[in-house]
């Protein structure tokens, strides 16, 4: 790397000598790349094993039933805790995220691509790709001193309308610190992480397609259905899946905006309710030795969730690539 | 490679910088430094590294101004963690002394042994505070609450702020008929462990719930620390909550007084809080000075629904690097100028009894 | 990544469909029916007295489309009609993500520039009380470029001589599995990797916290991204140029060091400043094992440390009128920093772009 700086390679003046050498630094340079990517598998091992270990210690002398109960409380005599609470924040925050973010999404990927008048497209996308880098802390700091008090009059109107389907049941008056307004922050952080992936890949659509399209005298929408779309739903999906990865992870957004407990409740308006990341933020300071390990199991079972979900969107991204290759 | 280039450039830039800040804030905030030194006594230096309880954050803070502004050679770092987190990274030998709002767990006092060379962990009270029963029911300045009542209302049993318990207690305020929304600390917390052994003592028959740290009825709102629980009483009509009483203070909240069976309703006030500490039994052995406090108590003025915090430091085998700095920090933190510049943040200084006790300890650290 | 990096431009101006439809609306007509559905939102809300702005907002949306929808089809048929709710659905979309991320950079700035001055950028927090105005962020400024430079010197290393066996060298099953764990290590939440840094450093080594405990913490979730990156940018090098240099005899691991990497360079670098970004906003897992601190601590390996987005939710947590505006205005110096990193990285991008063809 220090070395003398020629782009062409010396020629060779003493092929013996220069053979040896090029063997033995290239068994050390295989060894060193391959030692890294061994490096990384062992990580990924080692974040398994070891939260697996903490995780089994607080759990085999967890008093309540790990899975399904509905309390936090590691430090109390017995100890009980249990995740059901926060799978269901955590499902429930993605949920609503998914819903808002992904047809958002869909639509600023085709505004950028096909829509937007070209001066406007650049630039749009080069901020979609700024915004994807804003701290996760400062959409939180947004979230709760900005958003939550916007979100009020919402509440209150859809509490009004849509009352009646139990889930926008509004039943006291406290902010607007519900799962609804995490999953709503949610969708604004992953939005412009979805948009980027769906974007690339619908500025992949051949332009054969397109083309052949208009010439039928479609309109621009009828391309839109019949070619771009189609070409770029499996992408959609894994970006979608790349989206709710995030938002399942996502810790201090989520700890700023929600006032969390462990009572379960339908409302979705309604204060409560928390997600796995939110939890270990907001207990950690307070957990003793035991504590933390159950934070850390808790810890094991978002970390096996999001496994799952970027395992899946991987298997549909590489038969995607498989699919395109035989395309083309 | 480029990439290593930048990242050297980040990490010596970043050496570059260490050179042009200032950890130095008494040109912003104007300690008195002539009249601070006067008072406290120098010695060790370094740098102390101290770690637990938020609650008595605020107390640490003044406590640490005047004392380095005092003492130049002596960086004292306070972080704080938590009572759980204080107790952890002391015994795990990372601090020099702990704050906590709950004395010792034997388990605890076990595993200090490993730290303290020959001799164990003590508690050392410290910090008392009163807190606050802190209300939004505008029209309602001079609300009177009991112990079942407050008992009845965090548990969800009492709806209504014209309940008729608690128009017994105020004949005279004018009632909404609003819904009461008790507010209380989602993290675990050692405000809540207090009100628990307020509650589960001065009204035995109506709150039934083990004094733990983390909230142990069902019902009402969560929100995060003192300071996240004060916005929401401040944001929410008809909310009720307990805090410190700084935190009451500094917020602007009405605060509720309480009938604890005395004469008069009793307010809540630093020197209230002084007078129920003292009918407090010390329960340690040894150098330790554990507290027993009375909930229940009856005494004219005294405040029941209190918390004592404790610094947490070894008896014998204390780091030697940071033995003297510690021993002068807490020589001052227990003499009566550390304790008086404590009540105008809403804290309680100990009582006459319990800080002599205290500083006879404290120089026999070692 | 690469999409930024390619700057492709839009697909778009092609030929407009030709219209066999005698009537179309005027151009202006999206713009006025845009102007009316906003005065209708705002007209609505303001008749019903609601607060919220965002109920303005999505009526406005609602007579938009369905504004559009009705007076194409009685104008141009059914089938532009529907060509044209598309295009509206696809404005609207456009402008409901604008708004909060609008509102988003305003108030930060707007907020930020309160008491964002020199004294707060060369002070630490250092003997303040919560309700006390002034302090600074000198501290955490410090221990995040401390961090993330250690962070940066473990993962770099290591994401790009695994980039460079992935592509160079990497067959059978080892580089599959490589392949593959790296884009499962990419989606690892920042606070597992926290919590592994503390079971195995904290409590299983008995370390204390450290600033060094958070830039590993870092440095896992950096390293697939560098990974990622630079695998992108390695494949993109002609493999002309790789058997030009072996069959001048040059070894592997002289061609990758000489030929490969110094035509990657501009997009290799542009990806690590682009992950380097992404960390240092990272909160989580300095919450978790660096811990918080008032102070200046030069030193990342011992006693704790503080850091710029851990600064924010702490002073965010103590709630108090002066502790909110120095949330704020420590959250624009960490954006400013963040986005600066990305400028940066654009700016390399396009320094090198025209070399690497």
């Amino acid at each position: 790397m220090d070395t003398p700086t020629s782009k062409a390679p010396a020629p060779p003046e003493a092929p013996q000598g220069r053979r040896t050498t090029g063997k033995a630094g290239d068994r050390v340079f295989l060894g060193l790349s391959r030692g890294s990517g061994i490096v990384l598998l062992v990580i990924m091992a080692a974040i398994a094993a070891f939260l697996a270990y903490r995780a089994s210690l607080a759990i085999s002398k967890d008093q309540a039933n790990f899975l399904t109960a509905f309390a936090w409380n590691p430090q109390g005599n017995p100890p009980e805790f249990g995740i059901a609470i926060l799978a269901y924040g955590t499902v429930v925050s993605s949920i609503i995220a998914m819903a808002v973010a992904v047809p958002v999404a869909i639509g600023i990927a085709l505004f950028v691509s096909h829509y937007a008048p070209r001066k406007l497209a650049a630039p749009m996308a080069y901020v979609i790709d700024l915004l994807a880098a804003v701290p996760s802390i400062v959409y939180g700091l947004w979230g709760a001193l900005v958003l939550v008090p916007y979100l009020a009059g919402l509440n209150q109107w859809l509490d009004e309308y849509l009352g009646w389907t139990y889930i926008f049941d509004k039943t006291g008056s406290g902010p607007a610190r519900s799962l609804f307004t995490v999953g709503l922050l949610l969708a604004v952080m992953i939005l412009p992480v979805i948009t980027n992936v769906i974007r690339e890949v619908f500025l992949q659509v051949p332009r054969m397609h397109e083309e052949a399209a208009l010439a039928l005298g479609a309109t621009r929408w009828e391309v839109i259905r019949m070619s771009v779309l189609p070409f770029g739903r499996s992408g959609i999906i894994s970006a979608s899946m790349l989206g709710l990865g995030r938002a399942l992870g996502e810790t201090m957004a989520v700890a700023t905006v929600l006032s969390p407990s462990f009572v379960f409740s339908g409302h979705l308006l309604d204060p409560g309710g928390g997600t796995f990341a939110q939890n270990i933020a907001a207990k950690f300071n307070e957990a003793d030795a035991f504590g933390r390990d159950a934070l850390i199991a808790s810890g094991l079972v978002l970390f096996v969730i999001t496994l799952l979900v970027n395992g899946a969107a991987r298997l549909i991204i590489a038969r995607r690539k498989e699919y395109s290759g035989a395309a083309a | 490679m480029r990439a290593l280039a930048v990242g050297a450039i980040a990490v010596s830039s970043a050496l570059v910088l260490t050179a042009c800040g200032s950890d130095d804030n008494s040109a912003a905030n104007g300690v008195n430094e002539k009249k601070a030194a006067k008072n406290i006594e120098c010695a060790g230096k370094g740098k102390l590294l101290a770690s637990g309880s938020s609650a008595q954050k605020n107390a640490m803070d003044v406590w640490i101004k005047n004392y380095m502004a005092a003492c130049k050679d002596v960086q004292l770092n306070y972080n704080p963690v938590g009572s759980g987190g204080g107790i952890t990274q002391f015994t795990q030998g990372s601090t020099a002394f702990a704050g906590s709002d709950s004395a010792l767990k034997p388990e605890e006092v076990a595993a200090s042994k490993k730290i303290c060379k020959g001799g164990q962990g003590i508690n050392l009270p410290m910090v008392g505070g009163p807190v606050a029963v802190s209300y939004n029911l505008p029209g309602v300045d001079d609300l009177v609450l009991d112990a079942p009542t407050l008992a009845k209302i965090f548990d969800s049993k009492i709806k209504k702020w014209n309940d008729p318990a608690i128009k017994k207690l105020n004949p005279k305020a004018d009632l909404p008929a609003k819904e009461i929304h008790p507010f209380h600390r989602s993290d675990e917390s050692g405000t809540t462990a207090n009100l628990g052994k307020y509650l589960g003592k001065a009204a035995p028959g109506d709150w039934k719930y083990p004094d733990e740290k983390a909230w142990p009825a069902k019902g009402g709102q969560g929100a995060s620390g003192s300071s996240g629980v004060s916005a929401q009483v401040k944001q929410t009509e008809g909310a009720i909550s307990y805090v410190e009483l700084s935190y009451a203070t500094s917020n602007d909240l009405s605060t509720a007084k309480l009938d604890t069976g005395a004469s008069e309703p009793v307010e809540v006030s630093p020197e209230n809080a002084s007078k129920a500490i003292a009918d407090a039994k010390v329960v340690g052995k040894g150098k330790d000075l554990a507290l027993d406090l009375n909930y229940a108590t009856k005494a004219e003025g005294a405040y029941p629904l209190m918390l004592v915090t404790y610094e947490i430091a070894c008896d014998k085998g204390n780091k030697p690097e940071s033995l003297d700095a510690v021993k002068s920090f807490l020589n001052y933190t227990a003499s009566d100028f550390g304790q008086e510049v404590l009540v105008k943040e809403g804290y309680a200084p100990l009582p006459p009894e319990i800080a002599k006790k205290v500083r006879e300890t404290v120089p026999t650290l070692s | 990544m690469s999409n930024a990096l390619m700057n492709r431009p839009p697909v778009d101006d092609r030929p407009q469909p030709p219209s066999f439809s005698k009537r179309r609306l005027p151009r202006w007509a999206p713009a006025a029916i845009a102007l009316v559905s906003v005065a209708a939102g705002c007209g609505a809300g303001l008749l019903a007295g609601w607060q919220s702005r965002v109920q303005w907002g999505l009526i406005a949306a609602l007579v938009f489309v369905a504004g559009t929808y009705l007076v194409t089809t009685v104008v141009e048929g059914k089938r532009q009609a529907k060509d044209r709710i598309a295009t509206s659905l696809v404005w609207v979309c456009f402008v409901l993500a604008i708004v909060p991320l609008a509102s988003l950079a305003w108030t930060t700035v707007t907020r930020g520039l309160r008491v964002l001055d020199g004294y707060f950028l060369s002070h630490s927090m250092a003997g303040l009380q919560n309700d006390e105005p002034g302090g600074g962020v000198y501290h955490a400024i410090i221990g995040t470029l401390e961090q993330v430079g250690l962070a940066t010197l473990m993962a770099v290393p290591i994401g790009l001589l695994t980039a460079v066996y992935l592509v160079e060298y990497g067959r059978g099953r080892l580089a599959k599995a490589v392949t593959f764990f790296v884009d499962v290590m990419t989606g690892i939440p920042s606070i597992v990797a926290g919590l592994f840094i503390l079971s195995t450093w904290v409590l299983t080594f008995g370390m204390g916290f450290s600033g060094f405990a958070g830039s590993m913490a870092l440095a896992i979730l950096m390293m697939p991204v560098v990974v990622r990156s630079t695998e992108e940018m390695l494949k993109l090098v002609p493999d002309e140029l790789r058997e030009a240099s072996l069959a001048l005899g040059v070894p592997k691991w002289r061609t990758i060091l000489k030929v490969v990497l110094p035509t990657a360079v501009g997009g290799i670098a542009t990806g690590v400043m682009l992950a380097v970004a992404r960390i240092t906003g990272e909160t989580a897992p300095v919450l978790l094992l660096v811990s918080g601190s008032m102070f200046i601590n030069n030193d990342p390996f011992n006693d704790v440390q503080s850091s710029l987005p851990l600064y924010v939710f702490e002073q965010y947590a103590v709630g108090t009128p002066a502790a909110v505006d120095r949330a704020w205005a420590a959250a624009l110096v960490l954006i400013a920093i963040v986005m600066l990193l990305n400028l940066l990285a654009r700016g390399i991008a396009r320094w090198k772009a025209p070399k690497a063809r």
